[in-house]
């Protein structure tokens, strides 16, 4: 983009994960998906007068292990704060938040940025991650001029992810996004559906003339809920940005949102007291208390991160970085192909990472399934993998056991793929005596081409072996055909 | 420091107070009486002294994960000015 010769851009993102409670973060009442409006919403949510919050411990919890995953400071003793202001989905006319003393301080995430042989590794910075609740919704749809609230969200635990001002283009931010998306589903704090709002992002974008070193001034484009539309929505601002610079014209500070029909940033109706909050220590919460020894407790329970399982891939099964990161873009990917390499052996490793992420993916793909949900188990994957180290069938051969495990054959026993290959007789056929006995049945039948060949045409070689192997119904090593054949015509031809 | 009569009112403005009207100079002398209590207070050296965030020297007490309120949304509503379909309905209010 030539527009951006001159030009440098500042991202940060303030991410909004809800956290994967049972019930609210300072009520009793259910969090679960998809309710009647306000069934879940109970005396404390609605801010009925009298009542007072009590924190969740599991939704602490959650917030130490995510401090733990990036390296951050878990804060021995931190605050909640009210911030005050006033909206019909915010019953008590505050949100419980976190202010001075949040209960995650500093970390990093680490990015992987380009594609192929341009991949650059980044580290983000994170500033902050904070204990919120989440306020209700509103229903603007027609309820005869009025809006419709629905309180069941309203104190739905959240985890506020507050990153450094430390990207620099949507590439950048969307690489971030998806890496954070990962993580927190990772270590099991959040489902990450973005399409129910589980994982909402928004972002600070600002430009500066490269060399200044001053940042913009910086416009905050809220609510992205895909990384798609966050893409767009940074190039769409980028662009308005650094076009409203070079005609003359200043950027002022504002919350803008994203129309996807469009694909352009809106400022808001600029309110000239949003952001005068007048944060102060919540007096119904006393000051959260972690003591070391829950924090090492934490630690004992977590799941080894991707970080270091894509080390350990590498390492001890000899893939490529492209590979141990493909297959560990989430934890089930990553379990699911480990207990394949354990069923299948270590040397097959390579093979195993093959076709979990080709045959298998694809299939995954095609069928919208989860690799949690995959019909082939396992287990299946790696008996089938062994198989085809050990010779007992070729490849081509063991895309065909695939499909009949794909498709239920021998479901729930781990031996499957040799039931199949035993009652289907797949079994390569490696006697040399019996592979020449069919060679000289196609040479006989296909003298045309064997013609060919000798006038030098490689193609008719390869129609050869094509008959050698469809006569052998794929149970032939190909290798194999290809050396007896080429024997067999300068045997011939001498 | 003291409070201007525009501060007072977006003050007022923002903690959705109403001011009578020729209420606002008695507030802000009342309100600039207090900031006066305030820096006395400031005077004094509190370096090394930790900030209080609560008057009780204790900390938050936790709650299981577990689910324990039924639906109650009905006889919640039964105070509200005015429901429809389960929803609080409250006038328009779009940004």
């Amino acid at each position: 983009m030539a527009l951006l010769d001159n030009w440098e851009v500042v991202i940060g993102l303030e991410t909004h994960a809800q956290l994967a409670t049972q019930s609210k973060i300072f009520s009793g009442a259910a969090t679960a998906f998809g309710a009647a409006p306000n069934a879940q919403a109970c005396a404390v949510d609605i801010a009925l007068p009298g009542v007072l919050p009590v924190l969740n411990r599991k939704a602490v919890e959650c917030a130490i292990r995510f401090g733990l995953a990036i390296g951050a400071t878990i804060a021995p003793r931190s605050i909640f704060a009210r911030k005050n202001y006033f909206y019909p989905d915010l019953p008590k006319g505050y949100q419980i938040s976190q202010y001075e003393l949040p209960v995650v301080q500093g970390g990093a995430l680490t990015i992987r940025v380009g594609q192929g042989e341009g991949v650059a590794e980044k580290t983000v910075r994170l500033t902050r991650a904070h204990l919120e609740e989440d306020a209700g919704k509103s229903l603007h749809e027609d309820f005869h001029g009025k809006s419709g609230i629905d309180l069941n969200r309203a104190g739905t635990p959240l985890l506020e992810i507050v990153t450094e001002p430390d990207m620099r283009s949507s590439d950048e931010a969307v690489a971030y996004a998806k890496a954070l998306h990962a993580l927190v589903r990772w270590i099991d704090i959040c489902d990450g559906n973005m399409q129910e709002g589980s994982f909402r992002c928004d972002a600070n974008v600002s430009v500066r003339r490269k060399g200044d070193p001053k940042l913009g001034t910086r416009r905050e484009i809220k609510n992205l809920n895909s990384f798609r539309f966050m893409q767009q929505a940074i190039d769409y601002e980028v662009r308005w940005q650094i076009e409203r610079i070079e005609d003359g014209g200043t950027i002022e500070q504002a919350t803008v949102l994203f129309n996807p029909d469009t694909g352009e940033t809106r400022a808001m109706r600029s309110k000239e007291d949003a952001h005068d909050y007048r944060y102060f220590p919540d007096p119904d919460l006393l000051p959260l208390e972690i003591a070391p020894a829950w924090i090492e407790r934490v630690k004992g329970e977590m799941p080894e991160l991707p970080v270091a399982m894509k080390a350990r891939f590498e390492r001890d099964f000899g893939l490529t970085a492209y590979d141990a990161t493909t297959l560990t873009a989430s934890l089930d990917m990553a379990r699911y192909f480990e207990a394949v390499v354990a069923a299948a052996g270590r040397d097959t490793a390579k093979t195993c990472a093959n076709w979990v992420m080709g045959d298998l993916a694809a299939r995954l793909n095609r069928d919208e399934k989860d690799v949690a949900a995959s019909p082939v188990s396992a287990a299946q994957l790696g008996g089938l993998v062994a198989r085809i180290a050990d010779s007992t069938i070729s490849n081509s051969i063991a895309k065909k056991v695939f499909d009949a495990l794909w498709n239920g054959e021998g479901a729930g026993r781990d031996n499957a793929a040799d039931e199949i290959i035993d009652k289907q007789g797949m079994r390569q056929i490696t006697d040399s005596g019996a592979i020449e006995a069919i060679i000289d049945e196609v040479l006989a039948a296909n003298a045309k081409s064997v013609e060919e060949f000798r006038a030098g045409k490689e193609k008719a070689f390869n129609a050869l072996v094509g008959q050698a192997m469809k006569a052998t119904k794929g149970k032939a090593n190909p290798q194999q055909v290809n050396d007896l054949l080429r024997k067999k015509l300068a045997a011939g031809a001498a | 420091m003291s409070l201007s009569n525009d501060q007072v009112h977006r003050i007022a403005h923002l903690a959705r107070i109403e001011l009578a009207p020729g209420e606002d100079a008695r507030i802000r002398d009342q309100l600039n009486g207090i900031f006066t209590l305030i820096e006395q207070m400031q005077a004094v050296d509190t370096s090394g002294v930790a900030p209080m965030s609560h008057a009780v020297d204790l900390s938050q007490r936790l709650r299981e994960d577990k689910p324990s309120e039924t639906d109650q949304h009905v006889r919640f509503q039964q105070i509200a000015p005015e429901v429809e379909a389960g929803l609080y309905l409250v006038p328009k209010v779009i940004e």
